[in-house]
């Protein structure tokens, strides 16, 4: 079997080079050399740039078309509708920047083909058309920027809440732990040296506030209208702690705390019944149903968002957005701290 | 006269005449492996790139397998990964970063910036000021062997135990500071920080090489306003080099010293392994700070020389002067500048405070200004142009437009309101692949077809030339196009898989189509290699100057000779882009035409 192959591959190479040496011989019997461009390698080049333009941009459309659903559904967070908005408004700007320069890229490169009789015109600057392309972007640019940064500071300063839900989280490899703050509604201190099996996110024992702290794993509840202000830590490397529903994402450093805020606006419930969320369910049960798995429901997710080891993909934590009564049932039925210590 | 100023130019033309006994003493070795001419050098950079660009390319090929098809059995994992990376065809959590890692390093460093850099400042800069060589060609000589070094330990490091480096090409601490974090921060990792030190090193001689070459060994009348973009984008690459690059050594140094020597550098309060680790009071931040202080720049010094070439392709095809010479060059030193100030919209989401965040997102957008201006340029070049379309032609113009492409999303992305969504998912990596790698590879491509005639004295053929880039083009698109939906519906990167996470499950169909259009593009990357290699040996023999080109190097003569020109090097009179100027016969004067009486130099404005 294996001396056939060898054969065959033998066999190959010589038809290659006995080609090849047909080719070169015609080359070289050509009068002018093959290199050259002619008209027909422009008008092929030309036409094919601007058939090129004209499917890039269908592909452009189909994508939105046949993707657009399966973007993330609008944010159930308040500043996330303001995010969203910008992002809209940008869009506008890049995606007609995007149509038009390609579009003149792909219109010029086939108008302006080469043709032997025709000469090029001499034309080395225009300082007037030059200030133009300046100025316009830098407009642009201007109203993007004032925006941006106005949305930037309004998310990031401290929320106008006095008493928010506090909740942490802690990053380890490969899984999340939240930490509520408990009735004192204060987190206790910290001391990575206590780490241990009972003490899994180090705890201070000899901070009193941290006894009625409540530590949750797997999932983790948070209520609606309420500014919940998160706080993070990571026991060994950096994790980056995204929860995209919300537009909300930051990183969790060792020897550091960071921290984000929002205010969620729609409950787990009420965010199944959205259509677009509906049909990507329906869409990714069909998928499941096809491979034999059980059907799944809409849940929101904490990912892990910085590359933190072999199980980076699979660090999820599911998070439910429920009225305050229904969330203070829950968390009312949580142990503590020191309960769970004590056992 | 013309002589003794040559003369005190450079210390070749000395012996001037003696050129052509000089070369028939040097033995094989001299020559050809430790050779000190330019030539010779660019030409060891750029297979050296090849050969590294492949295996990178490979890499990219086995992880979008995995990624389409998850979970699905690839026998070629085994083949190429062995039993323990791709056991039964199941790719192994950590094969797939220390893949992920490896292509980005290799790209990033030894294709992007070594290949590029390397090839072309090393051909061209001496060519088109008309030296006679690089001001030192022995520190030269030193830059590529530090490379081919580097590239070794880079490469030695797929083949130990634990795997090479995993955590990601930028490699961030504690995970790269920590072996029990993952196996690729043992042996891997100090493979990786040695070959990135001895890569900064092979920079840094070529750089100051390139940087002195430029301003001290042009021609006469070859003022700097008389440069080809080409030796203005190298030069200014240099300069960005040279500024940046020293502190990847140091942030790889302070590593190294976190890593062994039980400092903490980088290392704080951490639990790992099951116990604590003694370091306090450093802080991963720092590392991210250093790096990006060399990472931004360095995204620019792989794509700043693909404008320089692709704007000498540009205005020689379309038989047009190229538009507004003063802001290309203009736009060339805004960018480098602003590229140094920039490197904290990597780190919105660090944490980091508020207010810095917001000086990042303004100077960031600044510089989508010079862009813009580039952009618009090319536009206008080739408005009203008589366009031949060599194949470096066309994939001047494909970088024009994946330039733009990418370029946009990066207005989104410097935005830190909307960065907070799209912070590392498959957004950024759509974005930077279109805007740097696809770009920058079709300049270097642009480059080798257009160059290959002063390299290796034949032409590569034109229909595969063709046929190269549209399938390229199309696979580019193809790939990196659908990334920016999967990134928006909130699918981080660096993901082994994603279907582990229902709600993404609906998202195949798009890994499916990247994955296939990988392929294509990988298969039309064969067509280049069998073409490249085939045309080093067999190709078409070139005429001195087949594009019909000004710059200085289509007037050497069709040899490889030492010193480059065979009598006194020539004298420069105008500008590079006199093209189809009207008073002459021809649509091309090149520099060496002295002006006719009363003629203005097209530079001259």
């Amino acid at each position: 079997m294996i001396l056939l192959y060898i054969v065959a591959f033998i066999l190959l190479c010589i038809a290659c080079n006995q080609l090849f040496k047909v080719f070169e011989l015609s080359r070289d019997l050509r009068g002018e050399p093959l290199y050259k461009v002619t008209d027909s390698d422009n008008q092929f080049s030309g036409r094919t740039f601007l058939l090129f333009g004209i499917v890039f941009f269908g592909f452009f459309f189909w994508q939105l078309i046949e993707w657009g659903h399966k973007l993330l559904p609008k944010s159930a967070s308040e500043h996330g509708e303001k995010i969203d908005a910008l992002m809209n408004a940008n869009w506008a700007i890049v995606i007609t920047v995007f149509l038009v320069v390609n579009g003149l890229l792909f219109f010029f490169a086939w108008k302006y083909r080469g043709r032997k009789d025709h000469k090029a015109s001499y034309i080395s600057h225009n300082n007037k058309l030059e200030m133009i392309w300046t100025v316009i972007p830098a407009i642009a640019l201007a109203f993007i920027i004032i925006f941006g940064l106005k949305y930037w500071n309004e998310i990031m300063k401290k929320g106008s809440d006095p008493n928010p839900v506090k909740i942490e989280l802690y990053a380890k490899q490969f899984d999340w732990t939240a930490r509520y703050a408990g009735k004192d509604n204060e987190f206790g201190i910290d001391n990575y040296l206590q780490i241990s099996g009972a003490n899994s996110v180090g705890l201070d024992t000899n901070d009193a506030r941290c006894n009625d702290d409540i530590l949750v794993k797997n999932e983790f509840h948070i209520p609606i209208g309420r500014d919940v202000e998160f706080q993070f830590r990571s026991r060994d490397v950096i994790h980056s702690a995204l929860m995209p529903h919300f537009r909300a994402q930051m990183n969790c450093v060792p020897g550091q705390v960071t921290s984000f805020r929002f205010k969620p606006t729609i409950t787990t419930v009420d965010m199944r019944k959205d259509p677009q969320v509906i049909r990507n369910i329906e869409e990714i049960n069909a998928l499941r149903a096809k491979r034999g798995d059980d059907p799944i429901e809409f849940d929101y997710l904490l990912l892990c968002n910085k590359v933190c080891g072999a199980s980076h993909y699979n660090m999820q934590m599911k998070i439910v957005v429920e009225s305050e009564a229904d969330y203070n049932a829950w968390l009312a039925k949580q142990k503590t701290f020191k309960q769970v210590a004590s056992k | 006269m013309e002589h003794t100023h040559a003369a005190t130019l450079h210390g070749h033309d000395a012996h001037d005449h003696d050129h052509a006994h000089h070369e028939h003493h040097q033995t094989f070795v001299q020559k050809y492996v430790f050779s000190q001419d330019h030539k010779v050098i660019s030409r060891q950079f750029l297979i050296t790139a090849v050969v590294m660009a492949v295996i990178a390319m490979m890499m990219s090929i086995l992880f979008r397998l995995q990624l389409a098809w998850p979970g699905e059995k690839f026998a070629i994992f085994e083949i190429l990964l062995g039993k323990k990376w791709g056991k039964d065809g199941i790719l192994d959590p950590n094969a797939y970063l220390a893949l992920v890692t490896i292509h980005g390093t290799i790209m990033v460093f030894f294709v992007l910036t070594g290949g590029l850099s390397g090839t072309f400042s090393n051909l061209l800069i001496p060519y088109q000021i008309g030296a006679r060589d690089m001001a030192s060609g022995f520190l030269n000589m030193l830059s590529y062997w530090f490379f081919f070094l580097s590239s070794v330990i880079m490469l030695s490091s797929l083949f130990i135990e634990d795997g090479p480096a995993s955590g990601g090409w930028t490699v961030y601490p504690p995970l790269s500071a920590l072996p029990e974090a993952i196996p690729g921060s043992k042996l891997g990792m100090t493979l990786w920080l040695t070959s990135m030190t001895l890569f900064v090193v092979s920079s840094l001689l070529g750089s100051l090489n390139y940087i002195v070459t430029v301003l001290n060994l042009r021609t006469k009348g070859m003022k700097m306003t008389r440069l080809p973009l080409t030796v203005w984008a190298f030069l200014i690459t240099a300069i960005l080099g040279v500024l940046s690059f020293p502190v990847l050594v140091s942030c790889v140094l302070l590593l190294i010293f976190d890593r062994s020597m039980g400092t903490s550098f980088y290392l704080s309060d951490i639990y790992i392994g099951g116990r604590p680790l003694e370091q306090v009071g450093g802080s991963p931040i720092l590392f991210e700070h250093l790096f990006w202080f060399l990472g931004h720049p360095e995204v620019y010094i792989v794509i700043l020389p693909a404008f320089g070439i692709t704007s000498e392709i540009i205005s020689t095809n379309a038989r047009k002067p190229i538009f507004g010479y003063r802001a290309m060059v203009g736009s060339l030193i805004a960018i480098a500048f602003l590229s140094c100030i920039v490197w904290g919209h990597h780190m919105f989401m660090t944490g980091m405070n508020p207010f810095l965040g917001s000086v990042f997102v303004f100077t960031t957008l600044l510089i989508a200004i010079p862009s813009a201006v580039k952009a618009f340029n090319y536009l206008t070049t080739l408005w009203r142009g008589n366009i031949q379309y060599t194949p470096a032609m066309v994939f001047s113009i494909g970088l024009v437009s994946s330039f733009v492409t990418g370029g946009v999303t990066g207005i989104i992305l410097a935005d830190s309101t909307l960065d907070i969504t799209i912070h590392d998912t498959y957004f950024v990596v759509g974005h930077f692949h279109i805007v740097m790698g696809v770009s920058a590879i079709f300049g270097m491509f642009a480059g080798v077809y257009h160059w290959f005639p002063k390299m290796f004295l034949r032409t590569m053929n034109k229909k595969l030339g063709y046929l190269h880039f549209w399938l390229t083009f199309i696979g580019a698109y193809g790939v990196f196009f659908p990334m920016h939906f999967l990134g928006l519906a909130g699918v981080p990167r660096r993901y082994y898989t994603n279907s582990n996470f229902p709600i993404f499950d609906n998202l195949v169909d798009m890994n499916v189509i990247i994955t296939c259009s990988a392929i294509l593009a990988a298969f039309a990357q064969m067509i280049f290699l069998i073409n490249f290699f085939y045309s080093i040996f067999r190709g078409e023999k070139a005429s001195q100057n087949p594009w019909r080109s000004n710059s200085l190097e289509w007037t050497t003569p069709m040899a490889h000779i030492h010193g480059n020109w065979p009598g006194a090097l020539p004298e420069v009179h105008r500008w590079p882009y006199d093209y189809s100027k009207p008073g002459y016969e021809e649509d091309f004067v090149p520099q060496t035409v002295p002006l006719a009486p009363g003629e203005e130099d097209g530079g001259e404005h």
